[in-house]
């Protein structure tokens, strides 16, 4: 599997030789070992890391980009809010604060390019006593001051006109029109696929175990092999200070603050038209109502420092905390509602910033601390690291054959009749529906795969089977069948996401 | 004829499982002459078909089948009434016109999207089994976590073990029958958890499949905690205390590397939902006359989507009752409209049909909502009916002759059970 290091470096020569760029030849004045040396290599791929393996595959370099589980996305870019920000929420004197207004900008074009799921549905900031009007008032002004478009004030019967569900307990709501919700899991997908197609290499089961410097590069230990690049960009999320450490790199640190969410049932979709966010508090942005891209109703998130980076576990405290929160904003919602509920890990800094940039050693970039709100703000993070890479005299040279556009899989459940009509035309296999809940058809589990997916998680948030109510009761198999058959791997193989996470084991012969 | 689809039929059924194959046998019967059958899966049986256990058919067939040989003699007599089955067909819509005439919206490989005229139309979609996260259980989301139906279909139809140390949340028959099969197929079930002060399983199921290979059921108990971060490595259980909350002073930790849940069964009633069809809140399922027809005039239900089953036996008698009003609609035969209304009084959780008429015979199916023995079980001041016990579990079923109607003055009519001796109300 793992190719042989001679060839790969031959290939290498070749691809690069003419291009005639004239600075492979004893580059950095090491000759390589047999192994390539690399213009960038993205560790981590979450969204910050996909954005930036996109945004560097505008332009001739070779990069490449370490994930350590199976798939990309898989660590907290799908396990948070699924929010765009509209960016009036951070103080422009912070880095997120200004990169957070900038990524939203940049939503409309990648969205356009990429075609995830995401839609500006606009956020209430509502005030549940007087008392906490001059925040909003606070917020707005700070807004505006950014160029967040379109913030506006709404009385009591505004609110309750546009949102008749809310509690009539609350006093007025900040509207933020351009704030939006996205499916998280989509946009790493999205990214990572145009980035792969417009030429980043993607290692995926490849986690970095040792970072040393080398000649003017850095080598990074895996269990694939090393990898050499003249740039590594830390984007190992709740795990950075740790990549960082490999390095003697001790200047920040990581603290986990857990998140739980809970999802609802289907029939309340439309309660709430808006994202509503209540006055925040210096940990969080509070406990929030989301109606989620796909239509799903979701609550949460809570806000508990961990010390375990693994803890991905829900409490009977946290739901009695969500709930009791959104009651009084929402009465109608109830924990008996709940479909599934999950949990995500903020990577809080203790500079409680963004922490991006060069360190000490050469060519070891940081982009740390990304919390929220970081999925908003990653496209602006990209460029962000491109302008520091080019002041680390990386070329940036544009590619003329950079595809842009990379199209999205049809979701046949938000399709009208005379799409999907089509579809079954030209494909009979979308007329087979897999996961009746979410009206998932063995087309798309099929495309899912051809665009990469390799797990039934993978499946699952590519196409949404087993989300729904019966939470794969029914359709599991079919999707582990399908798998199986694509992969070319027995039943028993196939994972929930990755090693360990084996679903089922083969019977002993002898019973 | 299987995979055959025409346009216009005068009853068509929402699924192929034993519900919906009997409801095209009793539509048939009626007289009604052009049947459908639409099935999601690519094979009818619904159910029955990961269900190799034997024990069914004892009361229809007077013969015990498994659940394959049961669906399979149910699908040669559809079959061979001339009954045509659309197996790998989802519905996706049914519409009514002002005429009361229907339309059926399928999608499927074979056909594409097509709509299909219907007379009547009967609701036989099943149920589904509730999830963890319908109970929350606090902890790591592992795989290993699964439905004791998900698990019964990988061992039984995929030949491959869901895991080798099992422990069982909940004591639904499919539970109690999955502890037995997992157990023969060598793993370790290490006990089977039941929130609720009494087995929610048929007792035969009990004494055969836990009691008969020593697995402990322990009541009043609970999973409080999953443990394990890509695989479930351990459980902690412990006792229910005040409030329904688990008393964790009391908890234990049970190293395993699966945790079956079997935890209940919904009727499956999103198609009903979005016709605007009443449901009672307490059974899941449509409200239905004593013709087994919903609030929508020329739309029935039967079986597991009208109501969660212990027999499929039963479920087959319902289903030929349903599927017989349907057929006799779709022939323009009209049924006195019922004029009795079912109360569920002490100790009784539900009633189905949910209402009468003195012009036949019926057959009510109820639950009680505690255990008692002996009892007895009243309806209004006509019937009083001696039973060795009850138990939320098992369904009782009630025949009530016409004559006994015919005498009722009144439009509500109201059961109960009593302790024998000694009751909450005196003997009136």
């Amino acid at each position: 599997m793992r190719q042989d290091p001679a060839e790969y470096d031959t290939r290498y020569w070749r691809i690069r030789g003419p291009r005639g760029r004239g600075r492979i030849k004893g580059l950095f004045g090491i000759p390589s070992p047999g192994y390539p040396m690399y213009d960038v290599a993205i560790i981590g791929g979450g969204v910050v890391g996909c954005a930036i393996a996109r945004e560097l595959s505008r332009y001739r370099l070779r990069a490449v980009l370490l994930e350590r589980q199976e798939e990309v996305g898989f660590g907290t870019s799908k396990s948070n809010s699924g929010i765009v920000h509209a960016g009036h929420h951070a103080s422009p004197d912070t880095l997120k604060g200004r990169l957070e207004y900038r990524g939203n900008v940049l939503f409309d074009s990648l969205h356009k390019d990429l075609d995830f799921g995401f839609r500006r549905i606009g956020e209430l900031l509502v005030a549940q006593e007087e008392g906490e009007l001059p925040v909003l008032e606070r917020l707005k002004r700070q807004g505006e001051a950014k160029g967040v478009p379109g913030l506006e004030m709404w009385d009591r019967e505004r609110l309750r006109r546009e949102e008749p569900n809310l509690s009539y307990r609350l006093v007025a709501a900040l509207h933020a029109p351009t704030a939006g919700v996205i499916n998280p899991y989509e946009f790493a997908f999205a990214l990572i696929e145009s980035a792969v197609a417009n030429g980043v290499e993607l290692k995926v089961c490849c986690p970095v175990e040792g970072i040393e410097a080398v000649g003017g590069g850095l080598r990074l230990r895996t269990p694939q092999g090393p990898v050499e690049a003249r740039f590594a960009l830390n984007c190992a999320g709740i795990f950075s200070d740790q990549v960082a450490g490999m390095l003697g790199l001790k200047d920040f640190s990581i603290r986990p603050r857990k998140g739980e969410e809970y999802m609802l049932d289907k029939r309340l979709q439309g309660l709430v038209r808006h994202l509503i966010f209540p006055v925040p508090t210096p940990a969080s942005k509070g406990t929030l109502i989301i109606p989620t891209f796909d239509g799903t109703l979701m609550v949460g998130p809570t806000a508990e420092d961990t010390d375990d980076r693994g803890d991905l576990t829900t409490t009977y405290e946290g739901s009695d905390k969500v709930f009791a929160f959104i009651r009084r904003i929402c009465p109608s919602i109830t924990e008996r509602d709940t479909i599934t509920e999950f949990a995500g890990l903020r990577p809080v800094s203790d500079t409680d910033d963004f922490i991006i940039g060069p360190t000490r050693v050469k060519g070891f970039i940081n982009v740390a601390g990304i919390q929220s709100p970081g999925l908003t703000a990653a496209p602006a993070i990209a460029e962000h690291v491109l302008g520091i890479l080019k002041g680390e005299r990386l070329p940036l040279e544009p590619r003329d054959d950079f595809r842009p556009r990379t199209p999205g899989t049809p979701h046949f459940a938000a399709l009208d009749p005379e799409e999907r009509e089509r579809l079954i035309a030209e494909d009979p296999r979308y007329g087979r529906v897999v996961c009746r809940c979410e009206l998932v058809t063995e087309a798309e589990v099929h495309r899912a795969i051809d665009h990469g997916a390799r797990t039934l998680d993978g499946i699952k948030f590519r196409t949404r089977a087993g989300m729904g109510r019966c939470q794969g009761g029914f359709c599991t198999t079919r999707c582990m069948d399908i798998l199986a058959e694509r992969l070319k791997k027995p039943f028993h193989e196939i994972t929930k996401r990755g090693e360990g996470s084996w679903i089922a084991t083969p019977m002993t012969d002898d019973a | 004829m299987l995979g055959r689809l025409e346009k216009k039929y005068d009853v068509v059924v929402v699924g192929g499982g034993p519900a919906g194959m009997g409801a095209a046998l009793g539509a048939r019967d009626s007289g009604a002459g052009r049947v459908l059958i639409l099935d999601r899966e690519p094979d009818p049986g619904g159910i029955l078909l990961q269900c190799v256990h034997s024990g069914f058919g004892l009361h229809y067939f007077k013969e015990e089948l498994s659940g394959p040989e049961y669906a399979e003699r149910f699908l040669a007599k559809v079959v061979d009434r001339d009954v045509d089955v659309v197996p790998d067909s989802y519905v996706s819509g049914i519409a009514v016109d002002s005429d009361g005439s229907k339309r059926v919206r399928l999608m499927g490989a074979a056909h594409g999207i097509r709509t299909i005229q219907a007379r009547s139309v009967v609701l036989a979609m099943g149920c589904r089994e509730r999830t963890r996260g319908a109970i929350r259980i606090p902890g790591t989301r592992p795989s290993g976590v699964l439905t004791a139906g998900l698990a019964q279909k990988l061992v039984n139809m995929k030949g491959v073990l869901p895991g080798r140390r099992v422990v069982i949340l909940g004591s639904g028959d499919i539970g109690l029958i999955m502890a037995r099969r997992l157990t023969l197929e060598g793993c370790e079930v290490l006990g089977v958890f039941e929130i609720m002060p009494y087995s929610n399983g048929l007792t035969r199921n009990v004494v055969q499949c836990l009691e008969d290979f020593g697995i402990p059921l322990q009541l009043s108990t609970t999973v409080a905690y999953i443990h394990g971060r890509e695989r479930v490595e351990k459980v902690t259980v412990a006792p229910l205390g005040p409030g329904f909350k688990p008393e964790m002073s009391k908890a234990r930790d049970i190293p395993c590397d699966t945790l079956l849940l079997s935890i209940g069964l919904i009727p499956e009633n999103e198609l009903s939902q979005s016709l605007g069809i009443e449901l009672d809140r307490i059974t899941g399922g449509p409200e239905v006359s004593s013709t087994l027809e919903t609030s929508m005039p020329g739309v029935y239900a039967c079986g597991n989507v009208l109501h969660v089953h212990d027999l499929v036996d039963f479920v087959t008698n319902e289903s030929l009752l349903a599927g017989r009003f349907a057929g006799e609609r779709a022939q323009g035969i009209r049924r006195p409209a019922d004029n009795i209304h079912l109360v569920p009084g002490d100790n009784v959780r539900y009633c189905v049909p949910h209402t009468l008429s003195p012009e036949r015979e019926h057959t009510i199916y109820m639950r009680s909502k505690k255990a008692m023995k002996p009892c007895v079980l009243r309806v209004g001041n006509l019937l009083e009916k001696k039973l060795r016990f009850v138990v939320p579990a098992e369904m009782i079923m009630l025949k009530i002759k016409p004559d006994l109607l015919e005498r009722f003055q009144g439009d509500s009519l109201r059961i109960d059970i009593h302790e024998e001796s000694g009751g909450e109300e005196p003997h009136g």
